[in-house]
């Protein structure tokens, strides 16, 4: 594709927010310092979670793979840092649900000790494949939030022709701030990431695209290409408008084209990435390190320094809150990701993951306002980017249709929260969405469990049915050979009453003739003897 | 003479459509009772019985042929109601009082210390989920349980216990968000 | 130490239904005073009237459907209907038909339907459909807009008229009373009169004023400024007033152009009566209107196309509330029939296959 122009589309509502990012981009990103213990979550992923390769009391090296997987869809977990393996059981991670997960516990060892790394210091040189595996054994997923394993995502399959590779440094949640500082500090490592990836998937051209909020990012990044002097790399600077960071949304501000519902970018020749991603892939590529760590924005009204952490992965909020001069006395909400998608922490003793972009920490302290019945006002649906009828979902969900609910496309739902944002009644909407998608999927798990099951008992049923056939035919059969016997017996005596052949009877006769005549016999000579 | 025509045109007509009900009987015979599948497919499948007839199928038939209200089933709660009333275009039941919560999924384990290995629970399982021998100690494929509970009565040594299965966070779900006024129920 | 859990966005937000509801408030008083100008006190003593019974009934109603009573009080939207009701009906109307109408708004239209957000009907409207049909008499109670002075009634005469009934001496209903400018038309063209001569009639013509009838032009024109600006902060979606306008417009116009003298013009048709009030307060409340984009421009279309014909071929001289409640009964099925394409989907994948259920 080539680009005449910078002409952008747009997609359907959106909301103007305020960014509130300035608050955390004033200090360069810092680094966080070593943490005693890391907790690993085993699975940070979409996909299978792997298996374990240490146990507890194991002696591990920063960057040795502590899981793996023969999954396609997965991705491993490396040690942040060299240590000890100390426990291996069920934490807090952060999840909405706020409940337990596998994890890996490590203590530091304070060394920091990596394991024999193998950089490619030229890519080029590799083939596609074996860069794809280099991506999948060093544990990337993407950095964007939705942690869906990278190396599958750069693999669209052999009929897919990607011509276009898109980078995502668009970042248009308030508050968060680590793409943009990402961009500032790491535009050359983004730019080789963005290469390499270009290189996996042979696109033809490479976007990336930053909203125009961030001067310094598209300054920093515009030296770098200039300097390379890449004529395939271009940075499209796109209005700030929430949610344009989403993957459907931005392909259609910048091609028009939007990605069939139940498709992927890549049907129609694209293929977007995080620009965190991007820098994972180069360091996991030029530098053989795997992902081990990530940047962090640290930020909002509750905490004493907004700032960007660059954070082990494994690290608690905790200590990254205690590293930015800790909460403010009115801190009253901790939030994970932005304030538009994000999902509240119950408590700060939890690890920062490879999906976790950013810790938001609210001071607001007014309950939320009494939720009052839709007055139909449309505002939803006006600003819905995915142009749903949020009003229309809303019904559906709280009346527990849910087989309705999907035909109105319920699942296309991106939960952006745009819609309850501008909802006059205050319904929390998206949680209405939530619930119906999550009790969708739970009602699939129980019909697949419930056909299982029915499969089962059929089976069992088929099974009683036969013992018990055969447990008839054997009896059937016993007594037909019983029945035989017996008519033969019977058969045999008539025979025998009837023509004398009895042999039994006969020799009894005969004994007894025997007998009669040893009688007579001895009758005889008694008589004889007599006569004498 | 019009009486005859009246009477032989009936008589033509009751032919034609007497041919063509029986052709159509024959051409487009179904096998079985299909609804009983429908039915059958939405009810969760635990054989549990405690809707009173012995297993899913059965109620499932008793629910067609009008003996059986559609709110009878314990481990499938309003979810398995709603479908049921969906399916047949019938009104919702409120289930019964005791019922009304919903069922929380559990599964069986057997204490096996206790276990003397007599086998009864095997045979009242329905969905062989047990696994055992005369003599020998009994386990139960978790996986395949379907938390009827069916074995525990026969248990002469009380070896079977009830846990519930524990949240994961793949499985967890998000509330019905608690409101002052909801849409009015249907 | 353990924080707070909600589900995202977790912005706080500004809006709210009472917000937008006393703007939309706050955006009828220059209009209402207009009104009070040229047709006397009676305006704002119907308008007391009204808001003190509605907020009495809604405060009644929510307490005995057992629900909080502050939250929804305080939203505005009972006062709104009282407002609109009010400005609807004829100045000198008696008390209790200003107290029945209201009632009959928010007990019946409102709270019997299920309250805020699940009534079918604009309550004012029917309100003031049941007043017409059930008082046909009183109905016709208009003030002459400020003609002569002689004619104008002081605060205390107005007062005693709505709430005595009785005539200050020196007046009778005849004097103080006259039929507004849309029945004028209708029962002037009934006696084979052309709009021109109705126009230049020595009693009827000073009424017509220069665009829409003596007082209307005013009081249509302040409301149409300010629902404009309503519609441009995006608290009222412009595309109902704008398709009510056009179609009126549109209609008025071809059969004007076609016979000039059985036909009053556009201008006439859209500032004459509550034209204004009605196509940026009335048809757009959001609970009784279509909610999609394309659903909103032809519920204002199809509520315009009703005025037009019930002002030309109906028994009423004003259509208004009459095609409003119309055209609520047709939003679920335009709602329907105008579902947008998700992102993502194509058109033919619509579904089609499922009603909507309007219990919902």
């Amino acid at each position: 594709m080539t680009r005449s122009s910078q002409q952008l589309w747009h997609f359907h509502g959106g909301l103007k927010l305020d960014s509130n990012k300035a608050m955390s981009t004033r200090t360069p990103i810092i680094k966080a310092s070593l943490p005693e213990r890391l907790v690993l979550p085993v699975q940070q992923h979409i996909g299978e979670a792997g298996q374990l390769l240490v146990k507890v009391g194991d002696k591990v090296l920063k960057g040795q793979a502590v899981t793996e997987s023969s999954e396609y869809i997965s991705a491993p977990v490396h040690a942040p840092t060299s240590g000890t393996v100390v426990e291996i059981g069920e934490f807090p991670t952060p999840h909405p649900s706020g409940l337990n997960t596998l994890c890996i516990v490590i203590e530091s060892d304070g060394e920091d000790e990596w394991i024999e790394l193998k950089p490619t210091l030229y890519p080029n040189t590799k083939s596609p494949s074996e860069l794809r595996q280099l991506i999948r054994q060093a544990g990337i997923v993407g950095l964007g939030g939705a942690a869906f394993p990278t190396s599958v995502k750069v693999n669209p399959g052999p009929k897919a022709h990607i011509e276009t590779l898109i980078i995502n440094g668009v970042e248009c949640e308030p508050y968060i701030s680590c793409d943009d500082m990402l961009m500032r500090e790491y535009a050359e490592e983004l730019i080789s990431g963005c290469s390499i990836i270009q290189y996996i998937v042979s696109a033809t051209h490479c976007l990336i695209a930053i909203e125009d909020n961030k001067p310094e990012a598209i300054q920093a990044i515009k030296t770098v290409i200039k300097e390379k002097a890449l004529h395939t790399i271009e940075v499209v600077c796109i209005p700030t408008l929430y949610p344009t960071g989403g993957e459907k949304q931005l392909i259609k501000v910048l091609t028009h084209k939007e990605v069939p519902s139940d498709g992927f970018p890549s049907d129609i020749g694209l293929l977007v990435q995080n620009v965190g991603t991007a820098v994972a892939v180069h360091k996991a590529i030029v530098l053989g390190e795997p992902l081990i760590s990530r940047i962090v924005t640290i930020t909002g009204n509750g905490v004493q320094q907004p700032q960007n952490i660059e954070v082990l992965i494994g690290t608690l909020i905790s200590e990254l809150i205690k590293q930015s001069g800790g909460y403010h006395e009115d801190a009253s909400k901790l939030i994970m990701g932005g304030p538009m998608m994000g999902f509240t922490l119950q408590t700060d003793h939890l690890p920062v993951i490879k999906g976790s972009n950013c810790i938001l920490v609210e001071n607001t302290q007014a309950e939320a306002p009494a939720t009052m019945p839709c007055i139909r006002c449309s505002a939803c649906a006006t600003v819905c980017p995915a142009q749903l009828l949020p009003q229309q979902l809303y019904w559906m969900a709280s009346s527990k249709k849910f087989d309705l609910i999907q035909d109105y496309h319920l699942f296309d739902c991106i939960e952006c929260g745009c819609c309850a944002q501008v909802c006059p009644s205050q319904i929390p909407l998206v949680q209405y969405y939530r619930f119906a998608k999550t009790e969708i999927w739970n009602q699939e798990r129980d019909k697949i469990k419930s056909d299982h099951a029915r499969v089962r008992h059929d089976f069992r049923q088929a099974r009683l049915d036969k013992e018990k056939k055969e447990r008839a035919e054997k009896l059937r059969k016993k007594k037909e050979l019983l029945e035989k016997k017996k008519m033969a017996e019977t058969a045999a005596k008539k025979e025998d009453t009837e023509t004398e052949i009895d042999p039994k009877k006969s020799a009894i006769e005969a004994a007894m003739k025997r007998v009669q005549k040893k009688k007579e016999a001895k009758l005889a000579s008694d008589e004889n003897v007599n006569e004498k | 003479m019009s009486i005859l025509v009246a009477i032989i045109t009936l008589t033509v007509i009751s032919t034609i459509f007497g041919v063509l009900l029986g052709y159509t009987s024959v051409k487009f015979h179904v096998e079985g009772d299909p609804i009983v599948d429908k039915i059958d497919a939405l009810l969760p499948q635990t054989q549990c019985g405690q809707c009173t007839y012995p297993g899913c199928r059965p109620y499932a038939e008793a629910i067609t042929s009008g003996e059986a209200g559609i709110n009878q089933c314990p481990p499938g709660g309003e979810a398995t109601m709603l479908a049921l009333s969906d399916l047949l275009g019938i009104e919702p039941v409120a289930l019964d009082e005791e019922h009304a919560d919903e069922p929380q999924k559990t599964v069986v384990y057997i204490d096996e210390q206790i276990c003397i290995g007599c086998t009864l629970c095997i045979q009242a399982c329905p969905v062989d989920a047990i696994l055992g021998a005369a003599k020998q100690m009994h386990t139960i494929i978790e996986n395949e349980c379907t938390g009827c509970d069916l074995c525990i009565p026969p248990c002469p040594v009380d070896c079977i216990h009830i846990k519930t299965v524990k949240p994961e966070q793949d499985t967890w779900r998000w509330s019905l968000p608690a409101s002052t006024e909801t849409a009015p129920k249907a | 130490m353990l924080f707070k859990t909600a589900s995202s966005p977790h912005i706080t937000q500004k809006n709210s239904i009472q917000a937008l509801m006393f703007k939309v408030l706050l955006a009828m008083i220059p209009g209402t005073i207009a009104m009070i100008i040229f047709f006397g006190w009676g305006v704002l003593i119907n308008i007391i009237i009204a808001s003190v019974v509605a907020l009495l009934a809604e405060t009644l109603m929510l307490w005995i459907r057992k629900r909080p009573i502050k939250p929804y009080i305080t939203d505005g939207s009972a006062l709104l209907t009282a407002c609109l009701l009010a400005l609807a009906l004829p100045q000198l109307a008696p008390w209790w038909l200003t107290v029945i109408g209201t009632l009959f708004a928010i007990v019946v239209a409102k709270h019997l339907y299920g309250g805020l957000g699940f009534n079918p009907f604009n309550p004012a409207m029917v309100g003031y459909v049941v007043v017409i049909i059930s008082f046909p008499r009183e109905m016709t109670q208009w003030v002459p807009p400020l003609l002569d002075t002689y004619t104008q009634l002081n605060f205390t005469e107005t007062l005693s008229i709505i709430f005595g009934g009785d005539l200050p001496l020196t007046y009778t209903w005849d004097a103080i009373t006259m039929a507004t400018p849309l029945d004028t038309v209708k029962t002037q063209l009934g006696l084979e009169l052309s709009i021109k001569e109705i126009e230049h009639h020595t009693i009827y013509g000073p009424m017509f004023g220069s665009v829409g009838g003596f007082g209307w032009e005013w009081v249509n024109g302040l409301f149409l400024a300010t629902g404009l600006y309503l519609a441009l902060k995006g608290i009222i979606d412009w595309r109902i007033p704008a398709g009510l306008i056009a179609a009126l417009l549109i209609l008025s116009n071809t059969f004007a152009l076609y016979d000039y003298a059985s036909f009053t013009p556009p201008s006439f048709h859209l500032f004459s009566g509550g034209i204004m009030l009605a196509a940026f307060f009335i048809a757009t409340d959001p609970v009784t209107a279509a909610t999609t984009t394309k659903g909103r421009w032809l519920y204002g279309a199809g509520i315009g196309i009703f005025i037009f014909i019930i002002r030309t071929w109906g028994a009423y001289p004003d259509g208004i509330a009459f095609a409003v409640i119309l055209m609520n009964m047709a939003a679920p099925l335009l709602d329907y029939y105008t579902m947008p394409r998700a992102f993502g989907h194509s058109w033919t994948e619509f579904p089609h296959h499922h009603k909507v259920d309007d219990d919902e």
